[in-house]
């Protein structure tokens, strides 16, 4: 399956006693943007950071470029290429704009250099702010920093949680030009309950509910299927 | 209005408040036994700093709260006990510069020993127990009892009198005000440290990435670096700090005994909660508070030395619950 970057398969993810996600499968193609939705507490976050390694998976397999990573650790995970933005943004709000930008770089090669260059190109705000405290950071400019960190190393793929959350709408399309510049480069798998932006950015959808995917398919064919959307979205037109 | 000054400047209104206290046992003593007080509190304060900020580090880091801090303070001053009586010579001997490399090799044997001894209590007990601070108070308070069992074997179960290199004993005498010597030496190494420590988190990748994992160890994980590797770095490194507080402090007071480390975990323990966790500079402010008070409130109201530092504390909590310094500083 050479077209397959990700493949989640029949993972089961626990919290303490809870058994949060009950058999996760799904795919993410080699390009393009793959949209998890579904509504607030379905699983969505479990699902990445099962994936990115911060939950262990007690059941099922995670395959990346064709190897397992479910039981690889977070860090070693990362280093394969895997960039990771929270729902929180995991802003360190203690360290200096620049500061979150060096903890992030894992090399300081020239090429480095030049994608750190091109990142801020995307995000010229970020430059503005290079010196101060990334906590005085509005909610989008924190938002701006969380990708960039995330895409400033060689990244071919990137997990990002509900970017959109608390944004007004004009960052908002902001973040979709970012992110739709940014899938030229990368796989992406975002989880988005702003159908706006999914709509906007995604390719392909999946839908959780209750720790399980109940739908899926290309999200051209959502946007045009309003029963769908109000069943398991709800929403209404 | 008011109120709003009170708490944007809570900071520096609680330090312009504890400087007008410190003034105020000039009320009950003289000049000169108030700076041989003041000097001894700061001395006092820089090793207390020492232990505080290698607690601080590992509390704030790695969330563990670590009841074995207080006995790596006393195995640091029992390592350059030995190392003092091995060296006998370089102690006795009427040479600044002999005194201070006999010294230097004490501070690494010191930081060498319990280095490694913080290395197997990470690797072994702690790594079990992240998480849990239950698990954790269990198992470092049952680390703690061996390692205090351990100093009985090897060093005998008595006080012994700590050998004083020359040159550190004595005193210098500056327009009729007597100052120990000693003291300053302590002073001046504490500082040291204090610049040592922030250098590495502030300047360096590696502490800019431990500044961060203070912050969010997983979003740490999550960019590509081995937070466990750096969890048994900075735990050394945590403990080998209390070995070098414990090897001043024996130094400053000529004694070792195995329980010598109770009271300064303690005074760790408030000193954290007062600088806030994570923090070096919270470290170092709540350090010189905590000596200050204690050797003032020593000469002055004996029984209720620690007892000051205690109220000190609560004082402070409740007007900043978080503690005067942000994680990370
Ligand atoms: N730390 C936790 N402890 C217990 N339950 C949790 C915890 N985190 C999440 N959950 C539960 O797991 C479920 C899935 O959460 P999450 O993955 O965050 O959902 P989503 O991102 O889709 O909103 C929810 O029911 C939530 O209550
Ligand atoms: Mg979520």
């Amino acid at each position: 399956m050479t077209d397959t970057l990700l493949k989640v398969d029949g993972i089961h993810t626990f919290i303490g006693q809870h058994h949060i996600l009950q058999g996760v499968s799904f795919e993410a193609k080699t390009e393009g943007v793959t949209v998890l939705l579904g509504r607030n507490g379905a699983g969505k976050s479990t699902t990445l950071k099962t994936i990115m390694g911060l939950l262990p998976a007690k059941q099922g397999k995670i395959v990346y470029k064709g190897k397992p990573i479910q039981a690889k650790k977070p860090h070693q995970i990362a280093r394969m290429g895997i960039g990771f933005v929270p729902e929180n943004m995991g802003i360190f709000s203690e360290l200096t704009v620049e500061e979150n930008m060096q903890v992030a770089m894992l090399k300081d090669d020239i090429a480095a250099q030049k994608r750190l260059e091109d990142v801020l190109q995307m995000f010229t705000t970020l430059k503005d702010f290079w010196g101060a405290k990334a906590g005085i950071l509005s909610g989008g400019q924190k938002q701006m920093l969380a990708i960039a960190r995330a895409i400033v190393n060689e990244t071919s793929l990137l997990l990002i949680d509900e970017p959109t959350k608390g944004l007004a709408p004009i960052i908002i399309d902001a973040l979709i030009e970012a992110i739709n510049q940014i899938k030229q480069h990368s796989v992406v798998l975002l989880v988005e309950q702003n159908f706006y932006m999914a709509s906007q950015v995604g390719d392909d959808f999946y839908i959780l509910d209750d720790g399980m995917v109940v739908h899926n398919g290309r999200m051209q064919d959502l946007v045009e299927d309003d029963e769908l959307q109000s069943r398991y979205l709800g929403i209404t037109k | 209005m008011s109120e709003s000054i009170i708490k944007n400047h809570s900071r520096e209104l609680t330090i312009a408040a504890a400087i007008a206290l410190y003034l105020l046992p000039l009320l009950g003593m003289d000049m000169t036994t108030y700076l041989t007080l003041t000097i001894a509190g700061v001395a006092m304060g820089m090793m207390i700093f020492l232990v505080a900020s290698g607690m601080s580090l590992i509390f704030g880091l790695m969330d563990v709260i670590n009841f074995a801090h207080g006995v790596c303070f006393a195995w640091g001053a029992y390592v350059a006990f030995s190392v003092f009586n091995y060296f006998d010579k370089l102690v006795a001997a009427d040479s600044l510069l002999a005194n201070f490399m006999v010294f230097l090799i004490a501070v690494a044997a010191a930081v060498i020993v319990v280095g490694i001894v913080g290395i197997i209590m990470e690797r072994v007990l702690i790594r079990k127990v992240y998480g849990s601070h239950l698990f954790q108070i269990l198992i470092t308070f049952g680390g703690m009892v061996v390692l205090r069992e351990l100093i009985r074997i090897i060093w005998g179960p008595n006080d012994e009198v700590m050998p004083i290199p020359l040159k550190f004993q004595g005193n210098w005498n500056i327009f009729d005000i007597i100052i120990l010597k000693y003291p300053i030496y302590a002073i001046l190494l504490g500082l040291m440290v204090f610049i040592i420590i922030q250098m590495v988190l502030k300047r360096t990748k590696l502490g800019k990435i431990v500044r961060a994992g203070v912050e969010n160890p997983d979003m740490v994980q999550a960019m590509g670096h081995n937070i466990f590797l750096m969890f048994t770095g900075v735990f050394a490194v945590g403990t080998a700090l209390a070995a070098i507080g414990g090897l001043a402090m024996a130094i400053f007071s000529v004694q070792v005994y195995p329980d010598m480390g109770d009271a300064y975990l303690i005074f760790a323990f408030i000193v954290v909660i007062i600088g806030g966790l994570g923090s070096i500079t919270g470290s170092l402010v709540g350090a010189l508070i905590v000596g200050l008070s204690y050797n003032y409130v020593a000469y002055l109201l004996p029984p209720l030395a620690v007892g000051v530092n205690i109220l000190i504390m609560v004082i402070i909590l409740l007007i900043k619950p978080t503690g005067l310094f942000a994680a990370g500083k």
